[in-house]
């Protein structure tokens, strides 16, 4: 008989690991994938490969050769930040601007604060955010779905339908004027609008949900608070005013509410620990993206909205607690 | 919808593999050791010396102080040594050591299998005989049983509970008990509620087992006062706290007991050796042990005298497997790894469990993914990732804030962790420095 095993119990580990998961999120990215190089090509192809290539690349090199340690990438982790980083830019945006991208959202975004499990902040929508103040104006062409798809940074853009929305109520004009330039709900649940790679298509970001949903990868309190707190907020403009505000589905469709209810938002690290924190957490989400869309400067508020309830969640952790046993006392 | 406890929990797969095999006797081995503490509490006193000849059912060591137990030879034969010997925590610990020679049993001892219904005796003479007989909670827990009867002055029990549960994987002692002792089990519980004065009890079973819960559903309708209430599988259900959440909605304050909610828990085993003490004159020395694991040839269960080494269990059972990597005191998930097949069955042993090679070692540890996991599923409500790093950084302040002392170390957080973190390993060691400090301070 070889020598015996001696450790505390538990002796038996449900299947569950990080690789596992993170694989899961990798496989419920994949119909959003699939539109996306359907919708946008090339374009889409150069930059998802770019992206997931440098991620992975730079957190080799930082975690092999700064840290001196055993590399990280196996674990998935930084594959999803390439891909999540890519399906929030635009197709036509140049490659080194995207591998700049890659270096913030892992370099320092993930790794200055110690790599998986240590950072604050969503590091695929710092990148974003990065690009976005930094490069405002390739950040911000929106190539034009189905015509560009053999076109790569030629691609022809057009604005997207929050951009309408938003340049045109400045201009003083109505939702129901606008309602002519603006794709029809159906087309914006399918995917027919401009806007950046992943966030177009509803349908695909549901599909791969609701295997997040299944495989108990995420749980329904982020998405359904999120989206929820979207419509009853955005509801509430719109019945007081349908001509300044336009209705919650359209909000809730458009832009990146649907991709960061089910992807980003749900991130574990950076979201809180609890059901209930999660439900605030996700209206603050909600609440947030709303106020800048309506009332800020810029025409989409999701990754702002995001990352600003990312630094809430070490209060909401603080003092929202899991109810202890025995506190409630029945007899 | 069968009834459960709502908070956390998890679901290991179940395999209970021995659960057709009727219990078998097994051979009385050649020398038995017996350790003198197997209870919760001060370890008993040794009375007898190197070379007296005790009969099956002498009492050799005495109970000593409020919470302790008798301890019974459960052979007959010549006391060979009184030694520091291994047993299945690892450590050396006094030990009676016999020589086993025929199985002559005291005479005080009724061991005709006829049924005694009749409860002759008043609630303190109950209680009496089951101190005389060294009953302890066979569960695994051990803690006297004739304390836990003895309800404290200004508290009083309305309900008796009893566990028939069996949450852990691969045991199936108590489920072979329910379905071959059933009417013992219960002329036991009607004993206990003499004893405690109360008028109803309920028997928890969980549903993996509809023969157990069909069979004494059947048969506890001759006897008064008794239910069946089938529970949903979830582990840890047979945890005391979630077992009264579960049967009925009362939840024991952090801190308390469960007679602060009007309640005694008793397992199955434990009703059962009360019918054998109180009505056969019986003392506990032998128990039913399951000997099981995915490459064992014949996992089954046993009776077996306490003191029986596990090696005697393990040859029954077909001997060692090639494979085994672990040798495990107890079910996966709260057992003890045990570091001899020498080591001797004790009360406290319901199961043997041989663990294969490819299953024992533990996954390598990565950082904390913040996923939440460990807090959903904790019955207790507590946040194993937070009491990790308190125990790690020695905050043992905020961990007593924390509440980590309501832990039942029941193991569901390690066990669901994707990053095979060991937070039970911190949590145990948080646990017992902050009760350190407790005990200094209320010094």
């Amino acid at each position: 008989m070889s020598n015996l095993f001696i450790s505390p119990s538990p002796h038996n580990y449900s299947n569950d690991s990080v690789k596992k998961m993170m694989y899961g999120v990798i496989i419920a990215l994949i119909p959003a994938l699939l539109l996306s190089l359907y919708f946008f090509g090339l374009g889409a192809l150069i930059i998802t490969i770019t992206s997931v290539l440098s991620c992975v690349i730079f957190e080799y090199l930082i975690t092999k050769f700064l840290f001196k340690q055993k590399s990280s990438v196996m674990d998935g982790s930084a594959v999803i930040t390439g891909l999540l980083l890519a399906f929030n830019v635009p197709s036509n945006l140049p490659v080194w601007i995207i591998i700049i991208g890659s270096l913030v959202a892992i370099g320092v975004a993930k790794m200055t604060f110690g790599g998986l499990g240590k950072n604050p902040f969503n590091p695929a929508l710092v990148g974003r955010v990065f690009l976005l103040i930094s490069f405002p104006v390739p950040m911000t062409s929106w190539p034009l779905p189905l015509e560009s798809r053999f076109k790569y940074l030629d691609a022809i853009t057009g604005a997207t339908p929050l951009g309408i929305v938003k340049e045109g109520v400045k201009a003083g004009e109505t939702i129901s004027q606008l309602s002519s330039q603006i794709p029809s709900h159906m087309d914006l649940f399918l995917g027919q609008m401009g806007g950046s790679l992943g966030e177009i298509s509803a349908v695909a970001i549901l599909i791969g949900g609701a295997f997040l949903l299944i495989r108990k990868i995420i749980t329904w309190h982020i998405p359904v608070s999120m989206i929820g707190s979207i419509i009853i907020f955005s509801g509430i403009l719109w019945l007081v005013n349908p001509d300044l505000y336009i209705d919650p589905l359209f909000h809730v469709l458009t832009g990146g509410v649907m991709l960061g209810a089910f992807f980003m938002a749900t991130d574990y690290v950076t979201s809180p620990m609890t059901g209930k924190g999660m439900l605030l957490y996700g209206c603050g989400i909600g609440i947030l993206t709303i106020l800048i869309r309506v009332f800020g400067a810029y025409p989409e508020g999701v990754s702002f909205a995001i990352l600003i309830m990312n630094a809430v969640t070490p209060l909401i952790n603080k003092y929202i607690r899991p109810g202890k046993f025995g506190e409630t006392i029945k007899k | 919808m069968f009834k459960t406890f709502k908070k956390g929990g998890v679901h290991p797969p179940e395999n209970k593999i021995s659960a057709e095999k009727k219990i078998e006797t097994l051979q009385i081995p050649a020398v038995v050791t017996i350790p003198i503490s197997q209870h919760l509490g001060a370890p008993a006193g040794v009375i007898v010396k190197k070379g007296d000849k005790v009969k099956t059912g002498q009492i050799i060591a005495k109970s000593s102080g409020y919470i302790s137990a008798n301890i019974h030879s459960s052979v007959s034969g010549t006391i060979l040594k009184i030694d520091e010997t291994l047993d299945s925590t690892g450590y050396k610990k006094l030990a009676i050591a016999i020589t086993v020679e025929g199985d002559e049993w005291e005479t005080t001892i009724d061991r005709s299998t006829d049924l005694k219904k009749e409860i002759k005796y008043s609630s303190d003479e109950i209680i009496k005989k089951i101190e005389e007989s060294g009953v302890v909670g066979l569960g695994g827990a051990t803690f006297p049983s004739h304390v836990k009867i003895s309800i404290p002055k200004g508290k009083k029990a309305d309900i008796l509970i009893i566990n028939g549960v069996e949450c852990e994987p691969y045991l199936t002692s108590d489920h072979r008990l329910m379905l071959e002792k059933a009417d013992e089990m219960l002329i036991g519980i009607q004993i206990i509620m003499k004893a405690l004065d109360v008028k109803r009890a309920v028997i928890g079973i969980e549903n993996n087992k509809p023969d157990a819960i069909e069979h004494l559903t059947k048969v506890s309708k001759n006897y008064q006062g008794i239910e069946i209430c089938p529970l949903k599988v979830k582990y840890p259900q047979g945890g005391e706290k979630q077992l009264i959440k579960a049967i009925i909605n009362r939840e024991v304050p952090s801190g308390k007991l469960p007679i602060d909610v009007g309640t005694v828990v008793h397992n199955v085993g434990t009703v059962f050796a009360v019918y054998e003490a109180v009505q056969k004159n019986k003392p506990l020395i032998e128990r039913v042990v399951t000997i099981t694991g995915k490459s064992v040839k014949n996992p089954s269960n046993y009776w077996v005298r306490i003191g029986t080494p596990i090696s005697a269990l393990i040859e029954a059972a077909g001997g060692l497997p090639e494979d085994t990597g672990k040798i495990i005191n107890g079910g996966p998930m709260m057992g003890k790894t045990v570091t001899s097949t020498e080591v001797p069955v004790t009360k406290g042993t319901s199961g043997i469990l041989l663990v294969p090679q490819q299953e024992s070692e533990r996954g390598e540890i990565q950082n904390c993914i913040r996923c939440a996991k460990c807090v959903f599923v904790c019955p207790m409500g507590l946040e194993p990732y937070l009491l990790m790093p308190y125990a790690e950084k020695q905050l043992w302040d905020e961990a007593e804030k924390s509440k980590i002392l309501d832990c039942i170390e029941c193991g569901s957080c390690s066990y669901t962790c994707p990053s095979f973190r060991p937070l039970l390993d911190y949590i145990r060691l948080g646990k017992s420095n902050v009760g350190k400090i407790i005990r200094s301070r209320n010094k």
